[in-house]
């Protein structure tokens, strides 16, 4: 059973953005699945629309075969939503927020609280549990997003950019998290702008561009896509002259490092031959940008060039 | 894994929702129980036991007595209205409205919840109005079921009426309107000081369309055995205005107005 399936959704605002244009899309159980999109290009409004706060104006989206339309409570009941922006009440202390909101998904208040201590410890909260959640860093307020959003321990978690403005450790440490839990079984959707998170943690992605999906495949399937892969390379001396390589597009950026533009038909190994026989070594290399993101500037690019 | 939608799942969503308004209007005791006691209180002190002496008898009975059921009636009604509208648009502009709207709680239990903690809240205020009122015209009780069940049934009416306004609300400023400008006159004008019997002629048919009118007078039958109206006519009128609110607010919170895109 597909823990998402969205047919032919479409929402027209009041003031006539038409912010989705017949969306399709499937997210088998278990998945761990990114959706992606600049800003602007829908993703929100769809994750508004499968947590039943924004209204679509028509097409039918069902979560494990429970259609929020017609079944909202049920399918609400499958849904764990961390939400972009922090949006719990910020005059009350993190243990109450995620008792609260086990109690509105009928979890008896006795399990609510050993829930609550459990996810807060978990996600190292556990010291603020009893402060006013205002006075809480940034990351913290996030990583309650997530406990609130598992304490009913939902089948589907959904999370809408929950990682920005959060620093490296702190991301590391919730993308541990998220992981444990979706080994544990919950499907897990997420956007986020970090695509080096979607290629690193998901199995199966989705862009989303001018309210249409431009791309649904698995995130293997998408980097084969990419041609050219564009590393930077440190060498050890400082080379005066640029060396010639065969079908390779190679610049100079400062005396000691060299960006190499690979095509996917020659091998690293025949780079590395070849500036050998140049003379050139090489102590480190790195890919110049995530290659999720070079496919992803090119992909949405090319829909706006196509929509123009 | 996930929980249950069932009858006892909406039960703890509905205790849920009571617990937390409960606690917040205790929590800041100050500012939701105490002042309408004061002013209350300098309502006794001034109407009744000063210019009540010089006013005499209203209604067959000191004046002093006559406008404790108003009074109580009036913490009672701006209580109701207040909590609903403090705490849901609240909830609305700090955006936490949006825990009870994805969760799968059904738009009738949410509303059960606020209105719940509003007419707690209402409850309480007017139990101590009632006894700051004992101190000074002693302790009266015609009717229990009459008195607790309009004081009761008005909290519900006007805890329905606030939630309404909370939902259309944009700003602060928008919950203060219609207290302002609709429930003071009408609550003012609704009989609390005066026997509508004293109005004249077209006065006292215009003032029968105010439906406070029906509540303040029920309720001083209830505590004193006194009233201007049918106390039946009374329990119609409260009950039509509840359940046309309540289809009201029930409508708006499925369809989503003012709070779902």
């Amino acid at each position: 059973m597909n823990a998402l399936e969205v047919r032919q959704l479409k929402k027209t605002y009041k003031n006539g953005v038409e912010a989705l244009k017949g969306i399709d899309l499937s997210v088998v159980e278990g998945d761990f699945f990114a959706l992606l999109g600049p800003n602007g290009a829908g993703k929100s409004t769809l994750i508004g629309i499968i947590s039943s706060m924004v209204n679509a104006s028509a097409g039918e989206t069902s979560v494990f075969g429970i259609s929020v339309q017609k079944h909202r409570s049920r399918a609400m009941a499958e849904i764990g939503l961390v939400p972009q922006e922090v949006n719990f009440n910020q005059f009350e202390k993190p243990f109450d927020i995620i008792v609260n909101q086990a109690g509105y998904y009928g979890v008896p208040r006795r399990i609510a609280r050993e829930r609550a201590e459990f996810y807060l410890k978990k996600l190292s909260l556990w010291d603020k549990a009893f402060r006013m959640s205002r006075t809480m860093s940034g990351g913290m307020k996030r990583r309650l997003l997530i406990a609130r959003a598992m304490v009913h321990e939902p089948r589907l978690l959904i999370l809408d950019e929950p990682t920005a403005g959060v620093d490296i450790e702190i991301r590391r440490s919730m993308w541990k998290f998220i992981e444990e839990i979706n080994a544990a079984g919950t499907t897990v959707i997420l956007t986020t702008h970090y695509l080096e998170e979607a290629e690193n943690l998901c199995r199966n992605i989705a862009i989303i561009d001018q309210g249409r999906i431009i791309e649904d495949t698995s995130v293997k399937a998408l980097l084969s896509q990419l041609d050219v892969e564009t590393f930077v390379l440190d060498l050890r001396h400082p080379i005066q002259q640029l060396p010639t390589l065969d079908g390779m597009a190679i610049i100079q950026r400062d005396p000691t490092t060299l960006e190499a533009s690979i095509p996917k038909s020659r091998s690293l190994n025949s780079l590395f031959r070849l500036l050998e026989d140049a003379g050139i070594e090489v102590v480190s290399m790195r890919n110049k940008t995530n290659r999720l993101e070079e496919l992803f500037v090119r992909m949405v690019s090319l829909d706006a060039e196509d929509a123009a | 894994m996930s929980v249950e939608v069932s009858a006892r799942s909406y039960w703890i969503g509905y205790q849920t929702i009571l617990i937390k308004e409960i606690t917040r209007i205790l929590r800041i005791w100050a500012q939701t129980l105490i002042p309408p006691v004061i002013t209350m209180s300098l309502y006794f002190v001034i109407f009744g036991a000063i210019i009540g002496r010089r006013v005499g008898e209203m209604g067959g009975m000191p004046y002093m007595d006559f406008i404790v059921p108003g009074l109580i009636m009036l913490s009672v009604i701006t209580n109701s209205y207040g909590n609903i509208t403090s705490s849901f648009f609240g909830a609305k502009f700090g955006k936490h409205v949006e825990e009870l709207l994805v969760s799968p709680l059904p738009p009738w239990i949410i509303l059960a919840g606020y209105v719940s903690g509003a007419v707690f809240r209402a409850l309480a205020v007017g139990i101590l109005v009632w006894l700051v009122a004992g101190l000074f015209s002693g302790f009266h009780l015609h009717n229990v079921l009459v008195t607790f069940s309009i004081l009761l049934l008005t909290a519900v009416v006007f805890a329905l009426g606030g939630f309404i306004n909370a939902i259309y609300a944009q700003k602060f400023d928008d919950i203060s309107i219609i207290p302002t400008f609709v429930l003071q006159p009408m609550t003012y004008l609704g009989g609390v000081f005066f026997s509508v019997s004293l109005l004249p002629g077209i006065a006292q048919q215009i003032a029968l369309f105010n439906p406070i009118v029906y509540m303040v007078n029920a309720f001083r039958y209830g505590l004193l055995g006194v009233t201007d109206v049918s106390l039946w006519t009374a329990y119609v009128i409260i009950l039509g205005f509840g359940a046309v609110l309540f289809a009201v607010c029930l409508n708006l919170l499925r369809r989503g107005v003012g709070l779902r895109s």
